[in-house]
């Protein structure tokens, strides 16, 4: 299947050439638009195939968007996209594989697969539309909804301590993962470029408001006005800094915490130097930990970029030493490998 | 029989023999069982085997849960099941004799291993007595042989310690078998070499313990006479020894080879169908690959992927596992996408007996998933069947793109028989026959792809794996529109795609060979219909209703959805249709509401096969019945058999 395409220079496309001729039926305002946008105009600047681009989903608002993307699709079942991905992956390594999940979908019922396709490093591009609801069944409070949360389903305010998504993908081991949200296309786009160019999985995090059901959730720190004192910049080998003048930034506690601080209190050589691709995803993980949500400054762009090798590359490599040891697999020698006997 | 005489002991003729390794789960009883079959197979006996053992790996020590068993049947003629009964058992220590003795005819031949009859494993077994000393055997012929002390004994110069020498004794059990019953020894023997040419001691020590068993046939003044038992007159061709958990992994093997697919394997470990996983993840050299899931879900969802990206996908399991893989499977009832799962049945529900084999999913197989969700189901009828099964199931999936489910159970799984080897040429081919290019033009005049036309003959839709530029297409569970495979909520919509599913199921009928009735006088009036592992046990049973003189069919399904064409206008010819089967009585029920037939439903679930006998007392009722007039529509009644239970209703 894949030779035919060699042959043929990697055409050039426009946004229009990844869209389909479906109308996209999210509520209007809804942040999944921006998020569509921003896909379909990164995927010609990715110098891809159309025809070897996938997008997988499960169940959720966030999982209709295989049929918007004028690439081959599945909308599958409630949390089984990354397990369904990572057999497609394994046996089609000249794809390109996207899944498209929510924070229900990726965090409550996939969540099993969600971990094992992280931790086997599957290659693999995860995008987890994050609203903090249950938008699909008329808004249920989800495993990231913060504590107390009042929705229909919990009229007294939810008990639930949240999942840190990042910290829970860092802790999976996922040697790909990042943070953006919905109102910044630019900073979207890179860190889907990111993503796609990392071998293996990739995790990326995206804030994304559902303006119907949890309106305003991300309001305080995606906001424009906000931005600027809210969201923390991470840059790999840069000083960890931000707020409308650098004044503000991140360091080491004595105790080994990490601390948001004024710069022109601890000096700009204090300032945590930011480091993606450190072996040890410790620091990643307590820049997970800086806001305990979207109240607080948070980090954006890329926690964790490290190199470690792939399934279905791997995969591969063990049929092809197998071949090598012992030749093409023979049906009537495998037939003939245990003892055998002639009558007649 | 026939009686020849040797130097010291008598030597006789046997045509048959069913010997039963017993022991402790820790004593290697399958080890000694299997190695018996394999120097029985070389030899060209016909044969039969049946493991019997507990779920848990290391059941408490010397007590009935712990027993573990291996059953194997040999014969100069061909057979059809394990036995009924075994004619020898070896009995490691007290709790394997007492768990197996009851099955024993008058007459059996016991050989105990007598250093483990002491008076604290007695107790343990459940016995109040010594059974050895207490006259309770007297029925049988009872060889007290210290095992365990000569094979501690022949390994004391070895550096082998006490403890570890022990551990041989199956051994030990082997070469007085291999005596008893004249097998060659250079086989097992090889084996030994082989197998632990990296632990020098304990191949010394399995290896003496194995000669001294012989030698001890051989020279202790105990047996009056030993056996043998001649090559079965099989049709020519080479033949292999083969259970059904690996014939069924060589055949999607098969299947990926006769079709060009390449073999991806998405499974999660389960009893008793990881020996499958087992055998694939050592072919890689086929190009299988195999993934060990994070849970069954997972397994079938991988499967799944590797289907629509072009693969021969697999999923294998057993009953629980089938329950969490439904809604996958129903994902691929919509996706129109080849995939086989196959389900090793055990007894349910629930965990229910792991280790035993049942055939009790059946209807959930064809129903089990909610919506209208149709796929055809195929069943196993013995061990090297398996392999036929499974290439049948991936002929199917791909060429009907749909998902198939394979049936087979705990007792074909780790049953062997011998198996006439196929002709790898003469198999079926398989031809993917993937979509390459457009097939709609759309209002503009432009190509397109639209993933729901059907091919006018199977119904089918095209395969469109990615790779392909101009078939980009996007397919999921939401309904689709016929044609053009578009999110479609039209009711008029969903009702032409389920009939059309529905109608593509069971138009499969018409690709599948007509049953085979097997009535060679044609003057039968009971048939007897049976499908799965139940085959060799009702093989049996209606050969022994003929030596009686009677006439009676037997015909046994593979297909048991759709059902082949013919297989109603089979059920109308007679007069009394029995459907033995392990379950409450579920392929009964199917016939009954697709033929109104009346057939009778003849079940067992104890986790064990039926037993000819049974059968021939199941199958000689209904003759009777006939022969008195009363077969016929109507009337209700309950007949107890003697391991078994005859419903009519
Ligand atoms: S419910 Fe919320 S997430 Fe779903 S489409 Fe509407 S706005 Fe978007």
């Amino acid at each position: 299947m894949t030779e035919v395409a060699d042959a043929v220079p990697v055409p050039v496309t426009t946004r229009k050439d990844w869209s389909s001729d479906q109308e996209v039926r999210w509520c209007p305002g809804c942040g999944d638009y921006s998020i569509l946008a921003a896909v379909q105009m990164l995927l010609p600047e990715l110098g891809v195939r159309r025809e070897r681009t996938v997008f997988l989903s499960g169940i959720g608002c966030a999982a209709r968007f295989p049929y918007y993307m004028n690439t081959y699709g599945m909308h599958s079942i409630h949390g089984r996209a990354p397990a369904i991905a990572t057999g497609l992956a394994a046996t089609r390594p000249d794809l390109d594989v996207w899944v498209v999940s929510g924070d229900g979908d990726a965090l409550s019922i996939g969540g099993n697969h969600l971990v094992h396709a992280l931790r086997r490093n599957i290659n693999i591009t995860i995008l987890l539309f994050n609203n903090q609801i249950y938008g699909l069944t008329k808004g249920q409070y989800s495993p990231t909804s913060e504590v107390a949360k009042v929705t229909k389903s919990t009229p007294f305010g939810s008990l639930e301590q949240p999942f840190n998504p990042l910290s829970l993908a860092l802790g999976a081991e996922a040697t790909f993962v990042a943070r953006t949200h919905d109102m910044d296309r630019k900073h979207m786009m890179e860190v889907l470029r990111r993503a796609h160019d990392h071998r293996g999985a990739s995790f990326v995090e995206i804030y994304q408001n559902c303006n119907v059901f949890n309106d305003a959730a991300f309001e305080g720190i995606t906001g424009k006005d906000n931005r600027a004192e809210m969201l923390i910049p991470l840059v790999d080998g840069e000083p960890i800094r931000f707020g409308a003048e650098g004044q503000h930034g991140v360091v080491m506690s004595d105790d080994g915490s990490l601390a948001v601080v004024d710069v022109a209190d601890v000096g700009e050589d204090a300032l945590l130097v930011h480091d993606e691709h450190h072996d040890n995803p410790a620091l990643a993980f307590q820049l997970s930990r800086l806001s305990h949500g979207p109240v607080e400054p948070t980090p954006i762009g890329v926690f964790r970029d490290v190199e470690r090798p792939e399934y279905g590359a791997q995969m591969a490599e063990q049929i092809d030493a197998a071949v090598a040891r012992r030749g093409s697999g023979d049906l009537a020698a495998l037939l003939r490998s245990g003892s055998t006997w002639q009558v007649g | 029989m026939a009686d020849t005489t040797t130097n010291e002991h008598q030597h006789q003729l046997l045509d048959r023999v069913v010997i039963r390794f017993a022991g402790d789960s820790g004593d290697g009883m399958q080890l000694a069982g299997d190695r018996f079959t394999t120097s029985s197979a070389v030899l060209g006996n016909d044969l039969a085997t049946f493991p019997d053992f507990p779920a848990e790996i290391r059941a408490p020590a010397g007590t009935l849960a712990g027993v573990s068993a291996f059953q194997v049947h040999i014969s100069d003629h061909d057979i059809l099941t394990p036995g009924d009964a075994p004619n020898v058992l070896v009995a490691m220590n007290p709790a394997a004799l007492r768990a197996n003795v009851a099955t024993l005819p008058p007459g059996a031949i016991v050989i105990v291993n007598v250093d483990a009859f002491d008076e604290r494993a007695v107790a343990k077994a459940g016995y109040a007595t010594n059974p050895l000393t207490d006259g309770s055997l007297s029925a049988y012929t009872v060889y007290e042989v210290p095992m365990t002390s000569i094979t501690t004994e022949v390994s004391k110069d070895a550096g082998v310690k006490p403890r570890d020498a022990e551990r041989s004794k199956n051994f030990f059990a082997l070469g007085l078998i291999s005596w008893l019953y004249t097998r060659p020894i250079e086989p097992t023997i090889a084996w030994i070499e082989a197998r632990y040419h990296d632990k020098p001691l304990v191949k010394e020590a399995n290896h003496r313990a194995f000669k001294a068993g012989y030698h001890f046939g051989e020279t202790a003044e105990l047996f009056e006479s030993s056996y043998e038992v001649r090559p079965a007159a099989l049709e020519p061709g080479v033949y292999t020894n083969v259970t059904g958990n690996t014939a069924l992994a060589w055949g999607l093997i098969a299947a990926s080879v006769r079709s060009g697919l390449p073999l991806f394997l998405g499974t999660y470990p389960i009893t008793p169908a990881s020996d499958i996983l087992h055998e694939l993840s050592k072919q890689k050299h086929f190009g299988v690959r195999t993934f060990q899931a994070e849970d069954e879900i997972a397994g079938v969802g991988a499967a799944l992927g590797a289907a629509f990206g072009g693969a021969l996908g697999v999923t294998t399991t057993s009953g629980p596992g089938l329950d969490l893989k439904s809604e996958t499977i129903g994902l691929a009832v919509s996706l129109e996408l080849p995939l086989v799962v196959v389900d090793i049945q055990r007894g349910g529900p629930s965990t229910g007996l792991p280790t035993k084999a049942e055939q009790a999913d059946l209807l959930h197989a064809i129903y089990g998933r909610h919506g209208e969700a149709p796929l055809p189901v195929v069943a196993a009828k013995t061990p090297s069947h398996c392999f036929d099964a499974a290439l049948e199931a991936a002929r199917i999936a791909v060429r009907y793109r749909t998902p198939v489910i394979l049936l087979s159970d705990g007792y074909l799984a780790n049953g062997a028989e011998p198996w006439r080897l196929p002709d790898v040429d003469g198999l079926v081919t398989i031809d993917p026959d993937f979509a390459t290019e457009p097939n709609h033009v759309d209002e503009e005049g432009n190509a397109s792809f639209w993933p729901y036309v059907r091919d006018e003959e199977t119904l089918a839709r095209p395969w469109a794996p990615p790779g392909i530029a101009g078939l980009e297409h996007r397919i999921g569970g939401l309904e689709k529109a016929d044609g053009a495979g578009n999110v479609s909520y039209d009711g008029a919509n969903h009702e032409r795609m389920t009939r059309l599913r529905a109608a593509r199921i069971a138009g499969i009928a018409h690709d599948l060979p007509p049953v085979d009735v097997d009535d060679p006088d044609g003057d039968a009036e009971v048939l007897v219909l049976g499908w799965g592992s139940t085959y060799g046990a009702i093989a049996a049973g209606v050969r022994r209703v003929r030596a009686l003189g009677h006439s009676v069919a037997h015909a046994h399904l593979v297909h048991l959805n759709p059902f082949p064409t013919n297989l109603g206008e089979v059920l109308a010819r007679y007069r009394a249709v029995l459907v033995p089967e392990v379950n409450l009585g579920q392929l009964s029920r199917l016939v009954r509401a697709e033929y109104l037939v009346d057939a009778i439903s003849f079940t067992q679930l104890q986790g064990v096969p039926f037993r000819a006998a049974a059968l021939e007392a199941a199958i000689l009722g209904q003759v009777e019945r006939v022969r008195a007039g009363a077969a016929g529509p109507g009337g209700t009644d309950e007949v107890e058999g003697d391991n078994g239970k005859v419903v009519r209703s």
